[in-house]
């Protein structure tokens, strides 16, 4: 079986972007995006996850009976999760306190349950494991430009160094975090729909985008 | 006194949706209609304030006694899986009317990670015992089983109240860019800033 990697790739990054597309793992993006370097950290070990847990279930795709595969997925995830958390505790103790509660929360997230059913059981490993690594690529960055640009306009900072003493508290509170993925999701709905137009009808591009441009800054 | 505490601190302060981002899913998911989120709510409510009642014990009893806290994760999971599933086939069993409200929610509550964090955040004396008001060495399975409970009315709350935004919200002419998943977080944006307030006091 030949696998396309270069669709495995935009689908995960871009079209299918799994905080910004499928809006799935909301919980960790909300909480966590206070800080760009919390992005890094919950998306590589989410990305880990979703490797691991992507092959081993595609592995086991043919052994795995059908009427208990959701509850055999998920021990199989919350071991790795187990792995990921013991490791971080030891290795990286300042990342596993700032990830806290959300990094025992990664068994439920929805996007390692959501690829498990609908790729990697269905897919070969090698396939599998690239699906995981760039949805994976695709969660950790969104999930560290909108941790910058709260932490920029929150903060005055970027991954921890000073900008300026300028905040707006807005953006680090609890509100900000859903105003900022309401904003996340409806711009790059934009920009995927503006280039959508431009690449269908070349010659119709003109008028409609620019519209939708001005509506959305209104609505903003 | 102190469960008054408990109740407003885990319904008000701490809200688990608003607050501390715990179940959104659901939050966002199933919230287009008053009925429906009320249901939700509810069922999330019963499975929280089972799940303390029966994940503290096992914790505290069984997996420190037996120096293997690690196996917390796979432990809960499958504790909050089966729960579910004796709950649904109770249901369907004894009571079928209420199972026609609540069933097709059941099977949503595992992957909910309101269950989940709750059953971790309540085996974590320091950070409960600071959430609540009390000495860490004073936590026990009452307080656990009153914060699930409370955790999961605050859930209820939350849920409903979007609900009602999202009524009046589908009436409205917004822009497609919008419509959907970004405008319910501005709705739901606006519900933080309130609860924003309770935290202040």
């Amino acid at each position: 079986m030949k696998t396309n990697f270069k669709k495995i790739a935009t689908d995960g990054v871009i079209t299918n972007n799994p905080t910004l597309k499928l809006v799935l793992g909301t919980c960790p993006t909300l909480a966590l995006t206070t800080a760009a370097m919390n992005g890094i950290g919950m998306g590589a070990a989410v990305t880990f996850v979703l490797i691991c847990s992507n092959l081993i279930i595609s592995l086991l795709r043919k052994v795995i009976p059908n009427q208990v595969r959701i509850p055999a997925f998920v021990l199989i995830i919350a071991t790795f999760v187990t792995i990921v958390r013991l490791a971080l505790d030891k290795l990286l103790p300042s990342i596993y306190e700032s990830l806290g509660l959300y990094l025992p929360l990664i068994v439920v997230n929805c996007i390692i349950l959501a690829r498990a059913e609908s790729f990697a059981s269905k897919n070969s490993p090698i396939a599998s494991v690239a699906d995981g690594l760039f949805m994976g690529i695709g969660f950790t960055l969104a999930l560290t430009l909108m941790g910058a640009f709260r932490e920029i306009l929150g903060a005055g900072k970027i991954f921890g160094i000073t900008l300026w003493d300028f905040k707006i508290g807005f953006f680090s509170s609890s509100a900000g975090a859903f105003f900022t993925y309401a904003l996340f999701i409806a711009i790059f709905s934009l920009v995927a729909g503006t280039i959508k137009t431009h690449k269908k009808k070349k010659a119709t591009v003109t008028t409609e985008p620019k519209e939708e441009v001005i509506e959305e800054k209104e609505a903003e | 006194m102190e469960i008054i505490m408990i109740l407003v601190s885990a319904v008000f302060i701490n809200n688990f949706v608003v607050v501390q981002f715990l179940g959104i899913c659901p939050f966002l998911g199933v919230s287009k209609d008053f009925k429906s989120a009320l249901g939700m709510g509810l069922a999330v409510t019963f499975v929280m304030t089972l799940t303390c009642l029966i994940t503290y014990p096992i914790y505290t009893y069984i997996l420190v006694p037996l120096k293997i806290e690690y196996m917390e994760i796979i432990v809960f999971i499958f504790v909050i899986a089966a729960i579910v599933q004796m709950i649904e086939m109770a249901l369907k069993k004894y009571s079928p009317t209420l199972y026609n409200a609540m069933g097709i929610y059941l099977p949503l509550i595992t992957t909910n990670c309101a269950v989940l964090g709750v059953a971790e955040l309540v085996i974590d004396s320091a950070q409960i015992a600071a959430l609540i008001g009390i000495e860490a060495t004073a936590m026990n399975m009452g307080y656990a089983v009153l914060y699930g409970l409370f955790a999961g009315l605050g859930f209820t709350l939350a849920i409903v109240l979007m609900s009602g935004l999202r009524e009046k919200i589908n009436r409205l002419p917004i822009n497609k860019h919008l419509k959907g998943f970004p405008i319910a977080m501005i709705a739901a944006c606006f519900i933080a800033m309130a609860f924003y307030v309770f935290g202040l006091v």
